[in-house]
């Protein structure tokens, strides 16, 4: 009989074909007659292309058309509405749409050949004549000419009048760099061109749909004429959640040569791109002598395009984590001439977390205060921005489980009084906080005509675990063997699913799974109840369940009708439902809704040479009920990984000059390898949720890079007494 | 700057003399072994050769083999990974072993040829990016990392043309050890000195050697001192694996007792050359193996040192690499693979 799989460990479904090369992606799928374009991207950063010559690149053999603004296609179908789903506000990018020039890197043009080699070949023969303005892409010396948002929380209190009255206080500057997300999949689109109007695309997404209607929007197509397909997506981090350029060009070459085109961008195509943008940070936090925050001031200044406004939520939460009668909060924006930043990984808490934690320590320290009591003493058990309880919270049990796991009660607070050899101690923690979203997603359900049951939805798996996870969801809700649970996704076709962004898709598509599998239940109980003489028609519903592809009765397991019984008084045809999955907003609309983690550090820094080394940490995470701990420990992990990379090792360079990009390659740009981790370790929290949705499910991934990078920190500080509020540190900053 | 048309001759060199013979005349013709530099330069536009002359079917220089008067001499086409694994190295020349494996990744190292090692250019972002100026792409055109992002660039013998470090962690061992490079051409065979073998940037940064056209790297010698009871290697970057040097040290100590008879000391990842001071060498003759002699020896091979804005770390970084390396080479027996400083 089917046991339950929610709550184990099965391994990833789609693994044997990942690890053989079978999985297929954006820019595998080999039609025929397939034309490969390469993007020529603007040498300069901003201004304007006076002249640009693709004689040369258009008589080179092998090349079908070279695309520029000047002859961009005027056609009937480039209706200009640029604007995607997750758009935020400003006008989007409009490739090859003039002259102007409004970052370095900026695609220009695109080159059609027979085969990649040419085209790439032929792009270095397109001549361009600029004519270069001046231009700003650093933050640090634009900080006077960011503006205001109207994102931040308000003012609660009187933050001057209680920070000045304390008699403990902490204010700290922060310093983020530029990152790019970088997932090992280059970005790439495969078009099909189906005739008059139609296509099917093979694209790197993170949400088939919002591309779908992109395409359909800028093209003038109709919406169920463009098919969006990622069936395997190798890593985005949030790079996948708008169009990026690649998408256009490849489109509008396919419709004009009414061809199958491929565009595969390279890595260093790949940099003047999405991003997670600088942020510059400075808090104010002051506590009583007992240790309770009287009052917190969090100001953020982040980079942006001139043409969007992308903010990120930054400033507000603190005050979701510590109730502080006073608060003053404040974001604003740079716009400067880069691209427009993007959501990457836990975006504006991961920046803010780590302001806001190292400011706690550094708190705890003035009140000479071990820093994990220090967060007891401020712990709340509702949401003090919102003053309503959280649907869950089980971050104590994070801290007391991490703490203990990780011997924190070892620490000698005294910095730089741990030593081993040559090498400094240092140990530190942090908290974190992300939202656990959930959103309106449809799904079709069909118990087909060999008896299993075929999920379809939108979504995409970035490699998170969702394949196996919404398939363990359907198999349990039914009664059946994973194995007999067919779950289509990454398919634009499918019912709709939100972006998989921010954590949310196990609870939204997850939902919508256990509703429409419920309402397949309904139905096939319908059907086998008007079958004739059916033993079903004195039974009530709760006398029985789905088990093993039949209907059965609950108190002793018998077999009732099976699947195919039904099917067959179907006239042997498959049922189907669509329901829908959405949060029950009205309830929900008195509580809070957040994840929350704990993370503690160990570095080891070389006393003379300063070399950094974290050397153990352990996180612990509260994210309600687990459906997989294996993905979900790899989603962890990753995060994990990541924190090391954010605190210790990954930038994108800019040089200031040039407003460029220098190190748009994994050579230059550090992300870590094997020889920088060491021992990992997660933990999740017991934590029953009833309120948050049908599963008491919340998400996990970002919530596993929002606590450790303070913590890295802040162990960094233990070992050495210095606080290096600049990430990433480069170990010279201790010398 | 325009590329011209992208077409390219291949031929294989049976033997050196054809190798060299193929080249003669041709300033647009590379030489190509395990390709691990020159591919990456040739997509980046960097470089853009006419010919490539694969000697990989060269029947000579395939060997590690010793040599009249105690050396080893290592054949210009052994592999890096095939060198530092090899057992004469091991044994004799544990400091080449270490430095070599502490470059690159194992797969670099496997398709990397020793002769290629010497030859590998700079990994300077503005020479990368054929798009900026770069007086050692483009002789003349300005050096942008001078004002620009210079954290891994020279604090020694740099000059107002380029500031650009040879990146080798291999080529700094053989610096220490004083190997010298047969080279040969059409005409006849030379050895170059270590020293000599690479130059300062001077007004001439597009010339990485002392190489002329048409020559070609047959083997390098390894003197018989192999300093294996005292020599340690220290790379110094920014993370644990697959980063070039932003300081790496060699040392060799032969020592009487506790005193010093003889020191070798090179630097990487801080100019255009392994770096090495004679004078900080020889006043390391005769003295005690303490911090305090080393300290003294690093002040001499950092005499005259400027760094740039995001590189003036290195300076005192590679003092204190010196005596940690200095000392860490009086516990060979810590020299393992992996092993942390």
């Amino acid at each position: 009989m089917a046991g339950l799989s929610v709550g184990k460990a099965i391994n990833r479904l789609e693994g044997r074909a990942k690890v053989t090369g079978a999985a297929k992606y954006a820019g595998e799928y080999n039609v025929p007659d397939l034309l490969y374009g390469y993007v020529v991207n603007s040498r300069i950063t901003k201004g304007k292309i006076r002249s640009i010559d693709t004689t040369k690149a258009k008589a080179f053999d092998g090349v079908v058309e070279v695309f520029t603004h000047e002859n961009r296609p005027k056609l009937a179908w480039l209706k200009l509405k640029y604007k995607d789903i997750d758009a935020p506000s400003g006008s989007a990018l409009k490739p090859l749409h003039d002259a102007e020039i409004k970052f370095s890197g900026q695609p220009i043009a695109l080159v059609v050949a027979k085969d990649y080699e040419t085209a790439r070949y032929a792009a270095t023969l397109v001549s361009v004549q600029y004519e270069a303005e001046p231009f700003e892409t650093c933050l640090e010396t634009n900080l006077d000419k960011a503006r205001d948002q109207k994102n931040a929380p308000k003012p609660t209190g009187h933050f001057e009048k209680a920070y000045e009255k304390s008699p403990v206080k902490v204010s700290a500057e922060y310093l983020h760099s530029t990152e790019h997300h970088n997932p090992i999949e280059l970005f790439a689109t495969t078009t099909i061109y189906e005739g008059e109007g139609k296509l099917t695309i093979y694209d790197k997404t993170q949400w088939t749909i919002n591309n779908q209607v992109y395409v359909a929007n800028v093209f003038g197509l109709h919406f169920k004429d463009v098919r969006v397909l990622a069936p395997f997506v190798g890593g985005a981090f949030g790079s996948g959640l708008r169009p990026q350029y690649q998408l256009f060009l490849c489109v509008l070459a396919a419709l004009h040569l009414k061809r199958n085109v491929r565009v595969t961008l390279d890595r260093h195509q790949m940099f003047p791109f999405s991003h997670r943008p600088p942020t510059y940070q400075k808090t104010r936090f002051s506590a009583n002598n007992d240790g309770k925050i009287t009052a917190m001031n969090h100001i953020a200044v982040s980079e942006t395009s001139e043409y969007e406004d992308k903010i990120e939520e930054v400033v507000s939460w603190s005050h979701r984590l510590y109730p502080a009668p006073n608060t003053l909060f404040q974001h604003k924006l740079a716009p400067l001439n880069v691209h427009t930043p993007l959501d990457m990984r836990a975006p504006g808490a991961s920046t803010a977390m780590h302001a806001i934690e190292c400011t706690m320590d550094a708190l705890a320290y003035k009140l000479n205060m071990d820093p994990l009591d220090f967060r007891l003493i401020n712990y709340s058990e509702n949401d003090p921005a919102e003053d309503k309880p959280f649907t869950s919270k089980e971050l104590k049990q994070c801290y007391e489980k991490a703490a203990e796991k990780f011997g924190w009660r070892n620490r000698n607070p005294v910095p730089g009084s741990m030593q081993h050899g040559n090498k400094l101690i240092g140990y530190g923690m942090a908290t974190g906080i992300w939202d656990a979203e959930q959103y309106p997603s449809r799904v079709e359900a069909i118990l087909n005509k060999e008896g299993r049951l075929e999920i379809h939805n939108a979504t995409t798996d970035i490699g998170t675990g969702t394949f196996t996870v919404m398939t363990q969801i359907a198999a349990d809700e039914l009664g059946l063997l994973p194995e007999d649970v067919i779950f289509s996704y990454g398919d634009s076709k499918n019912p709709f699913s939100a972006s998989q962004g921010g954590s949310s898709t196990t609870a939204s598509t997850g939902v919508a799974v256990v509703m429409a599998v419920k309402a397949l239940k309904a139905k096939l109980l319908k059907k086998a109840r008007a079958i004739s003489n059916s033993r079903l028609k004195k039974l009530e519903d709760d006398e029985i369940s789905f088990a093993d592809g039949n209907i059965i009765l609950k108190t002793d397991d018998a077999p009732l009708i099976s699947f195919r019984e039904i099917i067959a008084a179907n006239k042997g045809k498959e049922i189907k439902t669509t329901n829908l999955g959405k949060p029950h907003f009205l309830k929900l609309r008195k509580y809070s809704k957040a994840t929350h983690s704990a993370a503690f550090v160990e570095v080891e820094i070389d006393r003379d040479l300063k070399t950094i080394n974290v050397t153990r940490a352990v996180t612990a995470v509260a994210a309600g009920k687990i459906i997989n701990p294996k993905t979900a420990r790899s989603q962890i992990l990753g995060a994990m990984v990541w924190s090391i990379s954010k605190a210790l090792r990954e930038e994108t360079i800019l040089d200031e000059n040039l407003g460029k990009y220098m190190n748009p390659n994994l050579g230059e740009y550090h992300i870590p390898v094997h020889a920088d981790i060491h021992d990992l370790e997660v933990i999740f929290a017991d934590e029953k949720d009833e309120v948050i949705n049908e599963l008491g499910v919340k998400g996990v991934g970002e919530i596993g890079m929002i606590a450790m990078p303070a913590a890295i920190t802040n162990a960094i500080f233990h070992a050495t007494g210095r606080r290096i509020n600049k990430l990433p540190i480069h170990f010279d900053a201790l010398m | 700057m325009e590329v011209p048309v992208n077409k390219f001759d291949y031929q294989q060199a049976a033997n050196t003399h054809e190798a060299s013979v193929l080249v003669t005349g041709n300033d647009r013709a590379n030489f190509i072994a395990g390709g691990t530099n020159l591919i990456d330069l040739w997509k980046y536009n960097v470089t853009n050769p006419a010919l490539l002359v694969d000697i990989n079917r060269i029947k000579e220089n395939k060997t590690i083999e010793e040599i009249e008067g105690g050396g080893i001499r290592l054949g210009a086409l052994v592999s890096n990974a095939d060198t530092a694994y090899h057992p004469l190295i091991e044994q004799r020349y544990p400091l080449l072993s270490s430095a070599i494996l502490a470059g690159a990744s194992g797969q670099i190292r496997n398709m990397a040829s020793n002769g290629g090692n010497l030859m590998q250019r700079t990994r300077c972002y503005y020479f990368y990016d054929a798009e900026v100026p770069c007086n050692k792409r483009h002789p003349g055109s300005g050096c942008p990392a001078i004002s620009g992002y210079n954290r891994m660039h020279a604090i020694l013998g740099h000059s107002e043309h380029c500031i650009a470090v040879f990146p080798s962690d291999m080529c700094v061992a053989l610096a220490a050890l004083e190997a010298v490079v047969n080279v040969s051409d059409a005409n006849g065979t030379r050895s170059i000195p270590f020293e000599d073998f690479h130059r300062l940037p001077e007004s001439t940064p597009e010339v990485d050697n002392t190489l002329k056209h048409g020559e070609f790297i047959t083997s390098i010698d390894l003197p018989s001192n192999g300093f294996s009871s005292n020599y340690a290697y220290l790379k110094i970057r920014d993370r644990n694996s697959y980063a070039f040097a932003l300081v790496s040290v060699a040392t060799g100590l032969a020592l009487d007792g506790d005193m010093i008879r003889e020191a070798r000391i090179a630097l990487g990842g801080v100019a255009h050359k392994p770096w090495r001071v004679k004078a900080a060498e020889d006043a390391l003759r005769g003295k005690p193996v303490t911090e305090t002699s080393f300290e003294q020896a690093a002040d001499l091979m950092l005499e005259g040192a400027q760094g740039f804005k995001y590189n003036r770390f290195k300076i005192a970084l590679a003092k204190r690499a010196i005596i940690r390396n200095c000392m860490m080479s009086l516990h060979p027996e810590l020299q393992k693979p992996g092993a942390q400083p």
